[in-house]
């Protein structure tokens, strides 16, 4: 019986061939796929190099730890720091700088008032605090829960003890979280990018916006896994150095929803290696 | 309420005007869940049916743990088998994380304790009924094991049905062994789950909508499959 089963199972593998092998894989945080970047970006590269590029779209977290695990060939994430230990803890070439947007504070629209959007995110974050006003936070290890926390840290509020109360971790993606917070009437830090691609505002509103703590930087690295085929290596390079050229860069800053721009490429003009 | 009619008025469009990504979406969601439910249900059956035969130590240890792995967490499936065929797990060898093939397995590994389980109980109620004649008439294992799948044949169809229905409407476990990798494994489930993230809610909504009825014609299918054979079978 063990025999037969064992030949019903090898169907699996034969279910689904894929047709290429020239393509890599793309661990990516989930704005830049959520927002339509990709579908935008991708078919230009394919053109131009034949090289099929696979996105798998997660927090920057995961992202992260997927390609650790040898799983991705090229990362587009946002939480430099932890690209920058990636790096330097031998998973990938150079971590360059791509492009960026900003994050915003979206809430209730009665939160604005009169009062200017461009208010001092700390003292806002320290305000809903005080006034224990509902706040969701993706809670996931994501480049943007990372840019919360760090605003939380420095408004000197310990979101720990409040975790359950006022301040309610989702656990989950941008998306998710925005549903959230707009079910429950609550803010939350969301980047620019999912904010204009984001169809279930309501009557939602950008609240807190421009200061220079809210600078949302995407970086792009080339992971570089021990079992990795040579040919998937190249491949990234490619697409890496593809992406911080000038008609990458172009691509990337003529992409605009309803024509609004979403994302700006600053890359410092060195390519990927 | 008008959002639930933007829903279905996008539903129909989608399906009216042959959406050629839809198609593929849906094209793709039956060829994973269909697989899986074929092995799920070979395997599934013949587990059931040795469970109900044969007496072994452990045996209702066994029962028991199936029965309780029918509720297993996709999310953890998914999980596992992200361990195993991830390029640093044991099983990398198979590359096929991020393909249908992954979303194929685990799939299968959701519903073979459903299927199992289930046939089982049909199975071993047939085994009740008919031992003793079975026995008299000196008949082996394996002799038996046919008469029995023959004889519980209809009924076994409700134990894969079941299976499908799992199948084709998880989600948790195909998104992290799949990727939803647009044109790859991006399936319904998945797609619903983008959209909700897109905050496109009418769009996810139409989806599942979609997705409810190709299930419900599956099922319509299978019912009307199983009434002609019933009847066919009356009538010999």
């Amino acid at each position: 019986m063990v025999k037969y089963a064992l030949m019903i199972l090898s169907i699996i593998p034969f279910g689904v061939t894929s047709d290429s092998n020239q393509f890599i894989t793309l661990q990516s945080t989930t704005s830049t796929e959520n927002s339509g970047l990709y579908d935008f970006l991708l078919p230009a590269f394919t053109a131009e190099s034949g090289i099929k590029v696979r996105v798998v779209a997660v927090g920057t977290g995961q992202a992260l730890r997927n390609a650790r695990n040898g799983d991705g060939d090229i990362l587009i994430t946002h939480a430099r720091e932890a690209e920058e230990r990636f790096v330097r803890s031998g998973f990938g070439l150079n971590r360059r700088d791509l492009m960026f947007n900003d994050f915003v504070i979206v809430g209730p629209p009665e939160a604005l008032g009169d009062k200017s959007k461009n208010r001092n995110p700390v003292d806002f974050f320290r305000n809903i605090a005080e006034k224990e006003r509902i706040f969701v936070s993706r809670g996931d290890d994501s480049g943007t829960h990372k840019k919360e926390l760090e605003l939380w840290t420095r408004a000197d509020v310990d979101v720990v003890a409040a975790s359950g109360r006022w301040y309610r971790e989702t656990g989950t993606g941008m998306g998710a979280t925005l549903n959230i917070a707009i079910g429950m009437g609550a803010f939350t830090l969301t980047d620019r990018g999912t904010w204009i691609s984001f169809k279930n505002k309501s009557d939602f509103e950008i609240i807190v916006e421009g200061a220079d703590i809210l600078h949302n930087q995407y970086g792009v690295v080339v992971a570089t896994p021990k079992n990795q085929e040579p040919s998937k290596r190249q491949n990234a390079i490619i697409f890496c150095n593809w992406l911080l050229s000038e008609a990458g860069r172009a691509q990337i800053n003529s992409f605009a929803i309803n024509g609004e721009q979403l994302f700006y490429a600053n890359g410092d003009g060195s390519a990927c290696e | 309420m008008d959002s639930f009619k933007e829903s279905f008025i996008i539903a129909f469009n989608l399906i009216l005007m042959g959406d050629s990504q839809l198609i593929e979406i849906v094209a793709l969601s039956m060829k994973v869940s269909l697989i899986a439910t074929l092995c799920a249900s070979i395997i599934g059956i013949l587990l059931g049916v040795a469970l109900s035969i044969l007496r072994f130590y452990g045996r209702t240890p066994l029962i028991i743990l199936i029965n309780g792995l029918m509720g297993l967490p996709p999310v953890v499936v998914g999980l596992l088998l992200y361990m195993l065929l991830s390029k640093n797990g044991p099983l990398n060898c198979l590359n096929i994380l991020y393909s249908p093939s992954a979303m194929i397995l685990a799939q299968f590994v959701i519903i073979l304790p459903v299927v199992a389980s289930l046939s089982q109980e049909i199975l071993s109620g047939y085994f009740e009924e008919y031992k003793d004649q079975l026995r008299v008439l000196g008949r082996k294992n394996q002799s038996i094991a046919i008469t029995l799948i023959w004889e519980g044949r209809f009924r076994l169809f409700t134990a894969v049905v079941a299976g499908l229905g799992r199948a084709v409407g998880e989600v948790g476990a195909v998104m992290i062994v799949g990727g939803n990798i647009n044109h790859v494994t991006r399936v319904m489930t998945t797609s619903i789950a983008l959209e909700t993230s897109r905050g496109d809610l009418n769009l996810a909504l139409a989806l599942g909508i979609i997705l409810v009825s190709v299930s419900i014609i599956i099922n319509g299918a299978l019912f009307y499959l199983r009434r002609l054979s019933e009847a066919l079978d009356g009538d010999t």
